[in-house]
């Protein structure tokens, strides 16, 4: 067999800088993506429960590793268009990230709750991190797994409100830090795009949590505290998220929880520069890469919007609504179109950033995440 | 105020729910909203198989033993405390009512 016979698919080598995953969650199947020409590559089936799943990638771009609900890890290999490798990891899992030198993978877990290490290149099990809180047996839920510098991941404990610094420098025998008491079940995290701080967004209470990770001895400290003012919350329909790091200058950008608002943050001081009236709950809060617009999706009953806030007069400055359930929204590396999912019409659809209008659409089965190789060179992707 | 199981013998049920069934069964278009509502808001949480996420899971086993009153009132009123939010403006008490019992029946996918 020819090397060309084993590349089926391929007709000549190709780079995988522009190319991308989008989950489609009802089938358990992801589509490959091309974003030069915003063409479909292949579909491939047969990764699990997908609905709730995200994406990372290995350093040559070459790789996406799927974190499934039902804890299936699975290695898709964007070239060869098929499955390399695919574990079942754990009962219930949440997400996952790739260490620095691209070498081990972590899963979140929700059941049995705690973090697993893999390699990446076989996912062969290295270490197991079990999340029980003190001295109780019961396991805590793991969300916002991410990698930082220093083949380290940092995770948060949602129903025990700790954030654990795991040191992977030797991956059988992780060196884990703990700080305990950092407020009511933190629901996501993130990591600055420079690596050095971890936030963790909290549900049960109004306020973040702030990790800096160059200088952990200080702990962590809460921030914008009360920022619902003694107000009664509203509703929350579907969960925030925090996906990459959100920012333009020295601003921040996150969900507020229970408000239909966008919190910005001093990134100097860490203190509330504005809040930002959008038109509900929001999910997903994300910069375009150069910073200059941040998008915003919603929860129901509002996920037919999205709303794009200008980050020099921090206002809504256009109101698109592009169907039934958007579910995510991913830019292309430099920011030209942004992929919207919108998953009840079954399709994708491209956005120009710079005129919002709808330059091209995908059919897609039920499709959610979307996620885009460039995040193969992200530090906390 | 509608009750269940204050129906007595009156069987109302719709096809595929199972004809002990004392709930009313809504209109088939309605069904279909509804089953799409669990399946992908509600299984942003508890997954799109029931099976569980950060919300418990809602499988007949899961459920089993559990007071269908206060499954509805979960449904419609939350819980505070935890993600749980009140869906009462999605959905009204009756139509609650039927969710639960397709629930604890395991009858969603019969439901497609």
């Amino acid at each position: 067999m020819t090397i060309l016979a084993v590349l089926a698919g391929c007709a000549s080598p190709r780079g995988t800088g522009d190319l991308g995953v989008i989950i489609e969650r009802a089938a358990g199947s992801v589509q490959l993506v091309e974003t030069t020409t915003r063409t479909r590559l292949a579909q491939v089936t047969g990764l699990g429960d997908l609905s709730h799943a995200s994406v990372v990638y290995s350093r040559d771009a070459r790789y996406a590793y799927v974190f499934g609900r039902d804890g299936g890890l699975t290695k898709v290999d964007m070239l060869r268009r098929r499955i390399d490798k695919r574990i079942v990891q754990a009962g219930n899992a949440i997400g996952g990230a790739i260490s620095q030198d691209g070498k081990l993978i972590a899963v979140s877990n929700y059941e049995p709750g705690g973090v697993k290490v893999f390699t990446a290149d076989t996912l062969e099990l290295l270490a197991d991190i079990p999340a029980g809180s003190g001295d109780s047996a019961r396991r805590s839920k793991v969300v916002g797994l991410v990698d930082a510098p220093g083949d380290i991941f940092v995770f948060s404990l949602y129903d025990a409100g700790e954030i654990w610094m795991a040191d992977m420098r030797n991956p059988r025998q992780p060196q884990v830090r703990k700080f305990p008491n950092v407020g009511k079940q933190p629901y996501d995290g993130t990591v600055t795009p420079d690596g050095r701080y971890y936030i963790a967004g909290l549900f049960g209470e109004d306020g973040l949590a702030l990790l800096d990770l160059w200088q952990p001895s200080m702990g962590v400290r809460r921030v914008l505290e009360g920022y619902g003012r003694g107000q009664e919350p509203l509703p929350v329909f579907k969960m925030p998220h925090m996906d990459y790091w959100a920012q333009a200058n020295d601003t921040a950008y996150v969900p507020a929880v229970g408000r239909h608002e966008v919190l910005v943050i001093d990134q100097k001081n860490w203190t509330e520069a504005s809040r930002i009236a959008v038109a509900g709950q929001p999910v997903f809060v994300v910069a375009r890469p150069d910073g200059r617009q941040v998008w915003v999706n919603f929860a129901p009953p509002n996920n037919d919007t999205v709303q794009v806030i200008d980050t020099l007069s921090l206002s809504v400055i256009r109101t698109l609504k592009p169907g039934k359930a958007v579910l995510h929204m991913e830019f292309t590396p430099r920011g030209e179109n942004v992929w919207l999912s919108v998953r009840d019409e079954n399709r994708v659809d491209v956005y120009d950033t710079g005129t919002f209008e709808r330059v091209a659409s995908l059919p897609a089965d039920k499709p959610s995440g979307i996620f885009f190789s460039a995040r193969a060179q992200r530090i906390g992707q | 105020m509608w009750t269940i199981g204050l129906i007595g013998g009156a069987v109302l049920a719709g096809a595929a729910v199972s004809a002990a069934s004392l709930v009313t069964s809504p209109e088939p278009t309605r069904r279909v909203e509804l089953v799409h509502l669990v399946r992908q808001d509600c299984g942003s949480c508890h997954g799109l198989t029931l099976k569980g996420g950060l919300g418990p899971a809602l499988t007949p086993e899961a459920l089993a033993g559990k007071s269908p009153e206060g499954l509805r009132a979960t449904i419609l009123h939350g819980r505070p405390g935890t993600p749980m939010a009140p869906w009462r403006s999605f959905l009204t008490e009756q139509e609650a009512g039927w969710v639960v019992e397709v629930l604890m029946q395991g009858q969603l996918d019969a439901e497609k």
